[in-house]
């Protein structure tokens, strides 16, 4: 067994606080909070949790901005490691989502891998069975033989992790631009169902109670990773590699099977897990939300490595490990459970009355902490840091449709667009997770939301995550409404009502006040959204400092969206289903192309605006299709989004039968590029039986919302739109389904 | 020439594979192990280059593909013969 | 007719072969600790999928060697049904049980999709009830399912009629794009040489409900549990 080294250490200078990312002024804070000087693992201690990734110091004004509140909210954001919405039937659905950018732009398989296992554990540690993963993922363009090199190990990380985690992947994103050059956006989403009765906390309380560490050893990984997050990318951190954390997903199945165990036993106290910061994040916040202390005696954690000192021990970001408080005389109850899982499970402290980290190594005092002083809520520090509205915002060229030439064939250019990397199907990344592990998947990836079902109820989760970097680029209200719309959109789609959401925000860096322009208007955006549509924030993750040598990544809020499917009857996909059916578009098609795909890859340059998004429109068309599907009227539906109208149909006859087909025929006074590729919002093609359609308008006239026959679909494997598309279902096949696979050298 | 490649996990770096075998190690009585860690042996064919060109492209090679410099350290002989 | 459903730490599908088991087809159904060393009381084993010791060092390697595979091997000895699916399938074939090796998908890539396959005989417990005219339908999910043997070994699985399945194309065809892994000859799970021993890649377990994707697992399981 390794043994912690002797005391050396470096003397505490405010210097030395500047390099751990500390400001003059939080320095002297320290010192004038603790009384004296600071000891080295004290520096350490506040430098982890002061610094952005643990006190969002720099966000967290702007976050609390967000409806944080609704009547199925069982907690409020940030009150525990993930946010908890009931689902009736003393059922429970926790969910979270997270970055690990930093991690997988340098070690991409680790990176992404160690992403998944940290976000599974924000969620058993309340309790729950994790039931599902989404993965939300940005990278620069694969012509770059570096970025398909990124994108084949995160991918595989995932896949490794999950897979063997026995936790279907069931969707997400893959999206492909030039802005995410060197610095790749992971985003993970982990989704887990809970009882009521059986939900833990993540708390210390109870004077005398024991502190144990479970799961892993302690190792020198990631020392630092909390303030490495903390700043931008440069080529000294590409070089600064040694502390990688590396995935355990054998150890981290047995955790989680033993904590589940332990979360019903009545003498468990509170759990939480160390990601971000280890032992001192967890320690100091289930202390301070129990308004309690704990005294730890370092000598006592269990050490992969020799030599480390209680600085390292305390910082150590050692993946598979949790803190668990328990009552007092249930010591062996406790060790027998993680026995049984061949897990390491050992007393390091007590909790105290003290409201302080007190910790120890022998009988040295080496760390004296008060526990409210560290944390997001206590003493931690939070900025309001100025904001200007970036030029560039001001001076973004204007559309000339006059520059760009109408296509003279249509059907070459839908072919292109199915096989752009953003569009195209994304089997090649999907057919790596296991999406059908726990037998639930009732859709897996590539529908507009994955759908779940909870066995033994009758219901199911709709899951989906969304956000468009580029209309976040062009438009930063806009942009974040719109992800939230989306969200939810597709969630609609599939059957659910969105109940909440969970979210990613991934910015450049925020002492840019044109960087911080941009949060604060897409935050605004997104509260917006969530307000009009009735979906609260459950919590999530701010993720600044995405930047490379270039500059920062678009601006890029992922939404995480939980829907409930109240009736399996409900669930729905894009599929085409009966030849004969009519083709309805429930909203407008407006034939808005900025920040398109289209335009995209006609013109690299972005420009204009992104699609206009009124959210009163969008509730009600929202509800139409909501209440034409509870009501057993519609028979696929499928939002209109990247790609326009055209990629669509496609798609909805793709996911279709073979021999089934569409003819569509729409009149606009628009482009005809403008109509096949335009990215309207707010706009659900839905079929239905022809003798349905007295019905469906009729729910479409009380809510005022267009409701217009478009086409049939046919028998023949052929969509046809206007005159100006025929194509065979074997040619927009071959273009959507084998793109990715060839682009990846597959 | 041929170069053997031994490529090893780097010192402090957690070995998931090495810790799992060294469990089922004990589990089957065999006795005396301590710490087990898990590697890479690759043997590269290097026909036509002289000792030092071999070391120098069997370093390039561990250094750009066969080894992860983020978490792997390696070390090489170069022998004679095929 | 009383399964054990063993349960070895990494496992992940234990749960999956349960429900099916038990929710699904009404039939007893246990889990099994591998620290057990008997099985007495059991009249069939299933050896359900995931990634036992993480599957660190090889597929099933590890798991092999667990006390309950000695009770497992006397059932097998004694003509109780033993199914091995999936990681299941690879501690099979890694304790001697079944023949042939199970080695990295051709691609070098986790597969996880829906895949055919078609049975070659049906004089055994497993495939009494299936239709060798006709293929079904199951997820496979794995990333060491390449089945491999020697021309010889071949030659006799084939002699001794021990090839249970073979991945096949929607018109039963055995073709390379049916074959999700680079399995040699498409084989999908063979038997040991009495057909009380089943391996396989694919998940019938996971292939019981419609709801999910497909119900085409459940005529194996019913023959198994000799439920008409």
């Amino acid at each position: 067994m390794p043994a912690a080294a002797k005391l050396t250490e470096p003397e505490v200078t405010t210097d030395l606080a500047l390099e751990h990312g500390l400001s003059a002024s939080e320095y002297a804070s320290i010192v004038e909070t603790l009384g004296h000087t600071p000891t080295y693992t004290e520096l350490g201690i506040y430098a982890v949790m002061w610094s952005e990734h643990c006190s969002y110091k720099s966000s967290i004004k702007v976050l609390k901005t967000l409806p944080r509140s609704g009547q199925h909210l069982l907690v409020e954001a940030g009150e525990e490691n993930a946010g908890l919405i009931d689902i009736g039937g003393g059922l429970a659905v926790a969910f979270k989502i997270e970055s690990h950018n930093h991690p997988s732009a340098i070690e991409p398989y680790q990176g992404a891998a160690t992403g998944v296992g940290g976000i599974m554990r924000d969620i058993f540690t309340m309790g729950a069975r994790p039931i599902a993963c989404l993965n939300s993922l940005r990278f620069g363009e694969l012509d770059d033989p570096h970025n398909r090199f990124l994108l084949d190990q995160v991918v595989r990380g995932i896949g490794d992790y999950g897979n063997c985690l026995g936790v279907p992947t069931v969707g997400g994103e893959v999206v492909i631009s030039a802005a995410y050059q060197g610095n790749p956006l992971v985003n993970a989403m982990a989704v887990g169902i809970v009882r009521h009765d059986q939900v833990a906390s993540a708390i210390a309380k109870g004077t005398g109670n024991p502190v144990y560490m479970v799961g892993s050893k302690t190792g020198r990984d990631g020392i630092h990773g909390a303030t490495f997050a903390s700043e931008a990318l440069s080529d000294e951190s590409a070089a600064r590699k040694s502390n990688v954390q590396v995935g355990d997903p054998f150890t981290e199945k047995l955790l989680l099977e033993a904590s589940l165990e332990l979360a019903k036993r009545p003498f468990l106290v509170g759990m939480q897990d160390m990601g971000a910061a280890g032992l001192t994040c967890s320690a100091s916040e289930m202390a301070a939300k129990g308004a309690a202390g704990i005294r730890l005696q370092l000598d006592a954690v269990p050490l992969r490595e020799t030599g480390m000192t209680p600085y390292e021990i305390m910082l150590s970001e050692s993946q598979e490990r949790m803190l668990v408080v328990i009552q007092k005389g249930f010591e062996a109850e406790l060790e027998a459970i993680f026995a049984h899982w061949d897990l390491a499970c050992v007393a390091v402290g007590k909790v105290t009355d003290t409201g302080r980290l007190e910790v120890f190594l022998g009988a040295a005092l080496v760390a004296d902490v008060p526990c409210q002083d560290l944390v997001l809520g206590g003493g931690a520090p939070q900025l309001d840091l100025p904001s200007v509205r970036p030029a560039y915002l001001d001076d973004l060229p204007r559309i000339d449709m006059t520059d760009i030439p109408e296509p003279t064939d249509f059907n070459r250019t839908l072919r292109k667009l199915l096989g752009r990397p953003n569009i195209t199907h994304k089997g090649f990344v999907f057919e790596q997770y296991d999406s059908t592990v726990r037998t639930n998947t009732v859709q897996g990836p590539g529908g507009d939301a994955a759908v779940i079902r909870i066995k033994g109820t009758g219901l199911a989760l709709a899951l989906s995550t969304d956000g468009n970097g580029r209309y976040v680029y062009l438009n930063p209200f806009v942009g974040g409404s719109i992800a939230v719309a989306e969200a939810a959109r597709n969630v609609v789609c599939a059957g659910g009502r969105p109940l909440g959401i969970t979210n990613c925000l991934n910015f450049g860096n925020p002492n840019d006040p044109e960087i911080f322009y941009q949060f604060k208007e897409a935050v605004a955006g997104i509260k917006a959204a969530c307000e009009a549509l009735g979906t609260p924030v459950t919590g999530g993750n701010v993720s600044f400092y995405n930047e490379n040598p270039a500059g920062a990544v678009h601006p890029t809020p992922v939404i995480g969206m939980v829907g409930l499917v109240e009736d399996l009857k409900h669930i729905t996909t894009p599929a085409l289903k009966e030849e004969g059916d009519f083709v309805i578009a429930i909203g407008s098609i407006n034939g808005e192309l900025g920040g398109s795909e289209y335009l995209a890859m006609q013109q690299p340059d972005l420009a204009g605006q992104p699609p206009m998004l009124d959210l009163e429109t969008e509730r009600h068309v929202q509800a139409v299709c909501r209440e034409g599907i509870t009501s057993g009227l519609v028979t696929a539906a499928h939002d209109i989004s990247d790609g326009g109208l055209a990629v669509c149909l496609a798609e909805m006859m793709l996911a279709g039968a073979d021999g089934l087909g569409a003819e569509i025929h729409v009149s606009r006074r628009l482009r005809n590029d403008e109509i096949l590729f335009g990215e309207s919002q707010s706009t659900i093609i839905v079929t239905i039986i022809e003798e349905n359609l007295l019905d469906l308008q009729r729910i479409a006239m009380q809510e005022q919302v267009p409701c217009t026959t478009i086409g049939r679909v046919t028998a023949g494997n052929r969509l046809k739109i206007n005159d100006i598309i025929d194509l065979s279902r074997k040619v927009m096949g071959k273009a959507y389904f084998l793109s990715l696979a060839k682009i990846m050298g597959a | 020439m041929r170069a053997r490649i031994t490529i090893m996990p780097k010192e402090g770096i957690l070995d998931p594979q090495g810790v799992t075998v060294a469990k089922a190690l004990a589990e089957l009585g065999i006795k005396g192990i301590g710490e087990v860690r898990m590697g890479k042996f690759v043997e590269l064919q290097l026909p036509k280059l002289t000792r030092k060109k071999a070391e120098a492209v069997t370093a390039a090679a561990c250094d750009r593909l066969l080894a992860n410099p983020n978490i792997e350290g390696y070390q090489f002989d170069i022998v004679e013969g095929d | 007719m009383r399964f054990a459903v063993l349960v070895f730490p990494g496992a992940n599908c234990d749960h999956d072969a349960y429900h099916a088991l038990r929710h699904v087809l009404g039939a007893e159904a246990f889990y099994v600790w591998h620290r057990e060393e008997s099985l007495a009381g059991y009249d069939a084993v299933i050896i359900p999928g995931g990634f036992s010791y993480g599957d660190y060092l090889r597929s099933g390697a590890i798991a092999r060697f667990a006390p309950v595979m000695e009770a497992v091997r006397k059932m097998a000895a004694d003509g109780a049904p033993v199914l091995g699916i999936c990681n299941g399938f690879q501690i099979l074939v890694e304790a001697g049980l079944l023949p042939g090796a199970l080695i990295s998908n051709a691609d070098l890539r986790f597969v996880s999709r829906m895949v055919r396959l078609k049975p070659e005989h049906t004089d055994s417990i497993f495939t009494a009830s299936l239709d060798t005219e006709r293929s079904y339908a199951m997820p496979v999910a794995h990333r060491g399912g390449n089945f491999f043997a020697s021309p010889e070994q071949l030659a006799e699985l084939a002699d001794h009629g021990q090839i249970a399945f073979r991945y096949v194309d929607d018109r039963g065809r055995q073709t390379a794009t049916a074959n999700p892994n680079g399995s040699l000859e498409n084989i999908a799970g063979v038997f040991n040489r009495q057909r009380n021993v089943l391996g396989l890649m694919p998940h019938p377990e996971r292939a019981v409900e419609a709801l999910v994707g497909s119900a085409d697992g459940l005529a194996l399981l019913k023959s198994m549990a000799g439920i008409a």
